[in-house]
């Protein structure tokens, strides 16, 4: 067995399996735990098909920032001290009839297209290129992508604030 | 058969994105809880993103997957960010963040 | 003639009195209140006033101008265009128009001006002014039409100011009835009016030759309508036998006189000014101006002349046996219009506008004098109850006294030589049955004048104590006027007196241009018949003085009792003249009490048959709308109900999909994802793409409403825990 497909299934593995925990556990804290896993597979992915860029990004923003936020909710959100962090799940039936049938088209789409190929899949650290084409043909993106987070900042602020209720009495 | 399996392709990479979305979709419908939707709906991006790269790595040969997949990176941020906020305040309002108790829109 | 003097000041003589009756009727109440009842006068007077310097302006310009070229026109707007009739607001000055304005502002102002005195006392008084103003504005306007339709217009407005006037005291029902009267008998004869105009514009054009309104073109077409019939009777005749008709309306002739005597209900100075001096002789100015017309037929003529003469007559006659000072004067007023309906008649236009002017002062002076005595005696108008008042109203006498001299027709006043003209006229132009008429009539004038003045000033006062002692003379601005026009009578004689009495006849030479185209034979003759003249003139004076001498002895000596001639053949006649001959009674017996009966059957016709219709046809129409009120509440009703019923049943089963339940949406969402990935596979040469997104929206609103319902239920059961806890 080559040392390529030896790492992939390992990675596809690890990223399946922890996304079966995520989706099936009944437990919240130990699906955002899980997710941790299918993160790593997913960066390991990247590095797989020479992203090493993206799979750094995928480290540093998902693991670092978005899991632990998702963390803090949780733990915000239900007591400590409360047992039954509920994650109860409902409709489970057809959820999973639906779940096979869009998973079987897929697949059998994904089967049977014939898709495009270079004959040689490039392998070179991609910083660089990544980082000309951010300044170059997806500068607009680019600029308007520091505006939605800046949005999504002040957003975030303002729906999460605490409602005052009653008369405003101010300090 | 033998090669199809050991030689790793561009549909091998598709697979395990399809079983990570069609996970984050179960996740997504089967949860009552709005955080454990949010994880589903990392699920999904994730799925997304892997595909974005491994079109780019076999397809194009160019950056477009790439940065489209940092793009995404970027607004699920935002998404969490914001989904988050959210959900505290409809705990704040609600008590609960069980999205079957959070049902003003009913008609 | 053939050119008029165009000027632009015309239309101010109309104007400032219909902008004085606008402001006084308009802001009338306002401006007594503010600045007292001076200011409504001030107002009226001030319009007068100058409506009559704007006339004195039009006279000196015609006295500046050749004879044939007196003929001033102001073209105010273009009114009626229609083919060859052209008809326009516009105002034109001859000489017999410019003696009538001259008349109507000259003595209207001076009536303004005693009525300041007179209606001091009246709650209304803008309101009189604002009605007298605008008589003014439409006397004016009808005098100075320069075409037969703006003459209507006049005349209609005339009209109705009297109407308003003689009803202006409308508390008293008596006076409105008496309003009522004058408009309605005024009518007959404005509809005569109006078909003469008529058969005048369409018998011209039948002529062919074009049709006009305009005085001065009408006189140069006239004779088209020589040898032109309308219903077999010459238009000529027809048409100016029509125009009499309107002429007797306003003018109060035979039979349409019983109008005028009824209007003395009104304030004195509206006798004064419109009964007696302008707009009753609006009939006769009428005549004049359509002379061309009325020679043209010596039928019509004869028919004026002799309901002119007749009417002197029989008025004469009423006038005898009145006791109502003001009911007096009204008769003699009608029947001083017959003498001036005679001189038309005999196509003295000349003479009878000559009359018309000097009656115009001494009636006028009269009714005024009899207003001061009505003043005084605190509203009482029975001579019976007067006498004596000589002493105690000096100056109200003696202008009294020299207007009855006049109107008796005793030389060298006023009246006398206009009377004289007539009769002499009627005389020499072949009609001394006539004649005779006139000069009985005479006779009874001088008698029943003279008559008034024993009752009135001579002898005891006959009125109780209260009103003995409040006897005074008029305060001076009803006083000036009364001397005024006094003069007048006086004087304004000699403008026309005979050449027999060596006078030049200045009205008569003044007048030649209007009347040079007619026929009137009367003044062609009579500078070769001197010697009858002189002898009719010494007739005339005498019956007069005989008619005088007759008061004298009955009223002021009483050496002879009234009850000798009262009591001539059993009191018929005496009676018959006491009650006006009955006329009144006669006219309420056939033309109101037909008038009634027609009216009467009509109301059974109406009742009867249109009732009778008119209820089925709401029947019929009923049971029409009840049958479709049944189809439209059970056809279209049900239609549209059932509509809404069908759309509400889906709309509320659809409505239970849009639970609010976020992970129902997402079930529906990947559903339709998964349906519409799925079907087009398995039946991989579907036809109909339509049938595929039918059957996906089938199965995921299936799967909706199936999820619903259990939330549905699941909801029922919280409510019965109470949702309260949940949140």
């Amino acid at each position: 067995m080559p040392l390529e497909a030896l790492v992939f299934y390992l990675l596809a593995a690890l990223t399946i399996g922890s996304a079966l925990i995520v989706a099936g556990s009944h437990n919240l804290v130990y699906s955002a735990f899980a997710l941790l896993g299918t993160f790593m597979g997913v960066a390991g992915l990247y590095a797989l098909l020479a992203a090493d860029f993206v799979a750094v990004i995928q480290v540093m923003l998902y693991i670092g920032g978005i899991l632990v936020l998702i963390l803090f909710a949780v733990m915000l959100t239900h007591r400590i001290a409360d047992v039954e962090v509920s994650n109860r799940t409902v409709g489970r039936i057809p959820a999973a009839l639906i779940l096979g049938v869009v998973g079987t088209v897929m697949g059998v789409c994904i089967e049977a297209a014939e898709w495009v190929q270079h004959a040689e899949p490039v392998v070179e650290p991609t910083t660089l290129g990544i980082g000309e084409a951010f300044l170059g043909p997806y500068i607009l993106p680019f600029e308007l992508a520091s505006v939605v987070l800046l949005v999504a900042l002040i957003g975030a602020v303002v729906v999460s604030r605490k409602e005052l209720r009653g008369p405003m009495v101010d300090g | 058969m033998d090669g199809l399996l050991l030689d790793i392709g561009l549909r091998h990479f598709l697979f395990v994105s399809l079983a990570v979305f069609v996970l984050g979709l179960y996740c997504v419908l089967t949860r009552k809880n709005a955080i454990g939707i949010l994880l589903g709906v990392e699920l999904i991006l994730n799925s997304a993103n892997i595909n974005y790269i491994a079109f780019s790595h076999f397809s194009s040969g160019n950056y477009d997957g790439q940065v489209f997949a940092i793009f995404v990176i970027m607004l699920a941020a935002a998404e969490a960010v914001i989904g988050l906020a959210i959900v505290l305040g409809i705990y704040q309002n609600f008590s609960s963040i069980d999205i079957e108790a959070v049902d003003s829109l009913q008609g | 003639m053939d050119h008029p003097l165009l000027v632009s000041y015309l239309r101010w003589i109309v104007l400032f009195p219909l902008l004085g009756a606008v402001v006084n009727g308009v802001f009338g109440a306002k401006i007594q209140e503010r600045f007292g009842k001076n200011g409504i006068s001030i107002v009226a007077c001030a319009a007068v006033g100058l409506a009559f310097i704007f006339a004195l302006r039009a006279f000196f310009q015609l006295t500046g101008v050749a004879p044939e070229e007196r003929y001033l026109l102001d073209t105010l707007l273009r009114w009626i265009h229609i083919g060859s009739l052209q008809v326009d607001i516009a105002f034109a000055v001859d000489p017999l128009s410019a003696m009538m304005i001259l008349i109507v502002t000259g003595i209207g102002g001076l009536i303004h001006l005693y009525s300041i005195g007179y209606m001091h006392d009246d709650e209304a008084y803008w309101r009189f002014f604002a009605y007298l103003n605008l008589f003014t504005a439409a006397m004016l306007t009808l005098v100075l039409a320069d075409n037969l339709v703006l003459m209507f217009v006049g005349w209609e407005g005339v009209g109705l100011c009297s109407y308003g006037l003689i009803g202006f005291w409308y508390k008293e029902h008596a006076n409105t009835t008496a309003g009522n009267k004058a408009f309605i008998v005024n009518r007959i004869g404005d509809a005569g009016f109006t078909l003469g105009i008529f058969i005048i514009f369409w018998s011209l054009f039948e002529a062919g030759h074009g049709t006009t309104a305009v005085f001065r073109d009408l006189s140069q077409l006239i004779h088209h309508l020589e040898g032109q019939l309308v219903w077999g009777i010459p238009a000529a005749t027809l048409a100016a036998l029509c125009l009499f008709v309107g002429a007797a309306g306003k003018s109060a002739q035979i039979p349409l006189y019983v109008w005028l005597p009824d209007a003395m209900a009104g304030p004195t100075p509206v006798s004064a000014l419109i009964h007696a001096a302008t707009m009753v002789t609006a009939g006769v100015y009428m005549m004049a101006r359509m002379h061309f017309l009325f020679s043209m037929s010596p039928v019509a003529l004869g028919v004026v002349a002799t309901v002119g003469a007749l009417t002197a007559l029989v008025a004469a006659t009423i006038g005898l046996a009145q006791f109502d000072i003001k009911k007096v004067l009204a008769y003699s007023t009608v029947s001083q219009l017959g003498y001036m309906v005679l001189g038309v008649g005999v196509g003295a236009y000349g003479a009878a506008v000559f009359h018309l002017m000097t009656h115009a002062f001494f009636k006028a002076c009269l009714f005024l004098g009899s207003g001061s005595v009505i003043h005084a005696m605190g509203d009482e108008q029975d001579m019976r109850k007067m006498g004596g008042l000589r002493e105690k109203m000096p100056i109200t006498f003696w202008t009294f006294l020299i207007s009855t001299i006049a109107i008796a027709g005793i030389p060298p006043l006023a009246g006398f030589f206009s009377k004289d003209e007539i009769l002499w006229l009627t005389f020499s132009g072949g009609h001394p049955l006539l004649w005779l008429i006139g000069f009985a009539a005479a006779g009874m004038t001088a008698f029943y004048m003279f008559r008034q003045i024993f009752m009135v000033f001579f002898g005891e006062n006959r009125a109780d104590e209260h009103t003995k002692e409040h006897l005074h003379e008029s305060p001076p601005v009803m006083t000036y006027p009364l001397i005024v026009l006094a003069v007048g009578a006086l004087f304004a004689g000699f403008l026309g007196v005979p050449p027999a009495l060596g006078g030049s006849n200045i009205l008569e030479h003044w007048l030649e241009p209007v009347f040079a185209g007619g026929h009137g034979g009367g003044h062609t003759a009579h500078h070769h018949v001197e010697v009858i003249e002189y002898v009719l003139m010494a007739a005339s004076v005498g019956i007069a003085a005989v008619g005088i001498f007759l008061a004298y002895l009955i009223y002021y000596r009483r050496s002879v009792s009234a009850d000798t001639f009262t009591a001539v053949g059993g009191g018929v006649p005496y009676q018959a003249v006491f009650n006006k001959y009955y006329i009144d009674e006669l006219y309420h017996a056939t033309a109101v009490r037909g008038t009634l009966a027609v009216s009467w059957l009509c109301s059974v016709f109406d009742r009867n048959v249109i009732d009778f219709i008119v209820n089925n046809v709401a029947k019929v129409t009923g049971v029409i709308g009840w049958a479709v009120g049944r189809f439209d509440h059970y056809i279209i009703d049900g239609l549209v109900n059932g509509l809404a019923d069908v759309t509400f049943g889906i709309g509320n089963r659809l409505r239970q999909i849009q639970t609010g339940n976020l992970s129902i949406y997402l079930y529906v969402i990947v559903g339709a994802i998964a349906v519409s990935q799925f079907l087009p596979r398995v039946g991989a040469d579907i036809l109909f793409p339509v049938v595929i997104v039918f059957l996906s929206l089938v199965i995921v609103v299936g799967i909706a409403l199936w999820l619903s319902t259990r939330r549905i239920q699941w909801r029922l059961m919280l409510t019965k825990e109470g949702v309260s806890e949940l949140r």
